[in-house]
């Protein structure tokens, strides 16, 4: 193992490890707060592969996270299934939308790309609401808490739940890091620097990218499913198009193109608006000041910017 | 030069928009040759080579490679069957390291250790600096990037190496390497060279093909091109 390669994992399992010593010691309220994170986080993570390792901006990933979502919600309230069916049911859902949109948006690039996206997107957010008497639209439905036992372990319950988080993000986490330093995502990372020139080098670019699609909206969707068992909810609004702008965010500002990114930039965003909204209640005034600071100051991110001035090594 | 060509081309034509880039083109490159395109500026040599590698899409005609048909074949597909081109405005990963833009190219054929390899020996053998493997690729001086364009080419271990221009931008003692490296490869990688220095031209090619206006104007050795009255006129001028 080069220097490089222990340094690395160092640096990503501490991190890790960090998040578990911190389920002993997090005030309640903190210890709710990065368990949501930690999931976020881990849909930002799949965002990250598509935008920040691939340079394919989508402005349509609410549509891979509410499908795991619901995949996951509608089997346990209509079909009877019991949790860790019901999570494969959501990645499956994912898997499937996000191979037809793919196939669909990648016949375009730049702009039409993220309009394809948003448009699909959108039509997505609709049939939830036309499909209301299932969905329950805006209103969404609660997952009740005796159908949301996995093995026998509560995931209601905050410490089960801040561990299932921490168990999905490390996942989510080590699959990123393998994935970017393979063979595959070297690829991906080229297509984003010069996509003429790796078609040139003898790679199928379009199978590549479609390949990305897919990984990026099945993590998100993994992500989506998730979320709605360990916080006992599914509704619309994760399939509107502010699901589809916050992935965007938290990878900018954490850093595209990152491991670490999508982790530090939900963090971040999440208390920014959590500690302003505590001081104002113009609060995203204080939020979009901060954001428009950061993006001035440290236009690759929190994460792109330890690259470029301390860590060249971070993946 | 006996045995079945490499490299075919029949009737290839392009027109964009009623400009008539190439047109009619037949070639034929035998195994192991080196055969150097040359023709003034606008004369459709880029159009041509970007038909034969599958960058662009012929209006009309075929191009066939090793016996087969590769006319329908996207440009990947083409790479893999043992092409290697080089850009002409150098196309190099600029934000990644020198040595991860000569794995990308050296990864499609070679796995673990042996791509290591081939990167260490295709920056020795076109003379790169072994301690700039490191930089971004977008620091380097052009004819470094030159350099390392060429070296792209080298470790995917062609069957046909393209290059377009490869010496455009070079200092003097860069051109002699060039010189010496394509007479390395000759006999083993069949090379089809778009070129302006005429130095390198005589000294390299095999066979050189005269392309003016888009139609093929004259073929034969260095000595007959040099003697042919309407390449004179065409090309190397008397001005």
């Amino acid at each position: 193992m080069s220097p490089e390669t222990r340094r690395i994992l160092a640096l990503h399992g501490g991190l890790l490890l960090l998040l578990l010593g911190l389920q002993f010691v997090l005030p309640a309220y903190h210890h709710g707060n990065l368990a949501r994170i930690m999931v976020l986080a881990s849909y930002a993570i799949g965002y990250n592969i598509l935008f920040g390792y691939t340079g394919l901006l989508s402005l349509g990933h609410a549509l891979f996270f509410a499908a795991g979502m619901y995949g996951m919600a509608l089997t346990i309230q209509y079909a009877g299934f019991s949790p860790a069916p019901a999570l494969l049911a959501g990645l499956l859902a994912g898997l499937v939308v996000s191979a037809g949109l793919a196939m669909l948006a990648l016949r375009t690039t730049g702009v039409a790309f993220m309009i394809v996206t948003l448009m699909f997107a959108q039509a997505g957010y609709l049939s939830i609401l036309y499909f209301g008497e299932y969905t329950r639209g805006d209103e969404g439905f609660v997952i009740q808490t005796a159908r949301r036992m996995l093995w026998g372990i509560d995931l209601s319950d905050p410490t089960n739940r801040y561990l299932a988080a921490l168990l999905l993000f490390s996942v989510c986490l080590a699959l990123s890091l393998w994935l970017v330093r393979a063979p595959f995502g070297r690829v991906l990372v080229a297509i984003r620097e010069n996509e003429e020139r790796v078609q040139m080098l003898g790679y199928d670019t379009h199978a590549h990218k479609l390949g990305a699609m897919i990984v990026s909206g099945t993590i998100s969707a993994l992500a989506g499913a998730v979320y709605g068992l360990l916080f006992g909810y599914a509704g619309a609004s994760f399939a509107s198009v502010q699901y589809s702008i916050f992935p965007l965010l938290w990878v900018l500002l954490g850093g595209a193109g990152t491991v670490l990114g999508p982790f530090l930039g939900t963090l971040f965003m999440f208390y920014l608006i959590d500690l302003s909204s505590g001081l104002t209640t113009a609060y995203m005034l204080i939020a979009g000041v901060a954001l428009v600071v950061l993006t001035l100051f440290a236009p690759q991110g929190l994460a792109g910017e330890l690259r470029r001035r301390l860590w060249g090594w971070l993946p | 030069m006996s045995g079945a060509p490499l490299l075919s081309t029949r009737g290839l034509s392009k027109h964009f928009d009623g400009l008539q880039a190439v047109r009619d083109v037949d070639l034929d490159l035998a195994p192991g040759e080196a055969r150097a395109l040359i023709g003034p500026n606008g004369a459709g040599k880029t159009t041509l080579v970007g038909m034969i590698c599958g960058r662009i899409t012929p209006s009309a005609g075929r191009v066939m490679f090793d016996g087969a048909d590769i006319t329908p074949l996207p440009a990947h597909e083409r790479i893999g069957l043992g092409m290697a081109y080089t850009f002409q405005i150098t196309s190099v990963f600029h934000a990644l390291p020198v040595r991860e833009n000569l794995a990308l190219a050296a990864r499609r054929r070679l796995k673990g250790a042996a791509v290591q390899d081939a990167v260490e020996r295709a920056l020795a053998r076109v003379g790169l600096p072994r301690d700039i493997g490191g930089q971004a690729a977008g620091n380097l001086s052009y004819g470094h990037q030159r350099l390392l364009e060429l070296a792209m080419g080298l470790v995917q271990a062609p069957r046909l190496l393209i290059l377009d221009e490869p010496t455009q931008g070079l200092s003097d003692s860069e051109i002699d390497g060039f010189k010496a490296l394509i007479g390395e490869l000759k006999g083993a990688t069949t090379i089809l060279l778009i070129e302006h220095n005429m130095s390198v031209v005589m000294d390299v090619a095999d066979r050189i093909t005269v392309l003016d206006g888009g139609t093929v104007l004259a073929d034969g050795t260095p000595a007959e091109i040099h003697e042919n009255a309407a390449v004179q006129a065409a090309y190397l001028g008397t001005g």
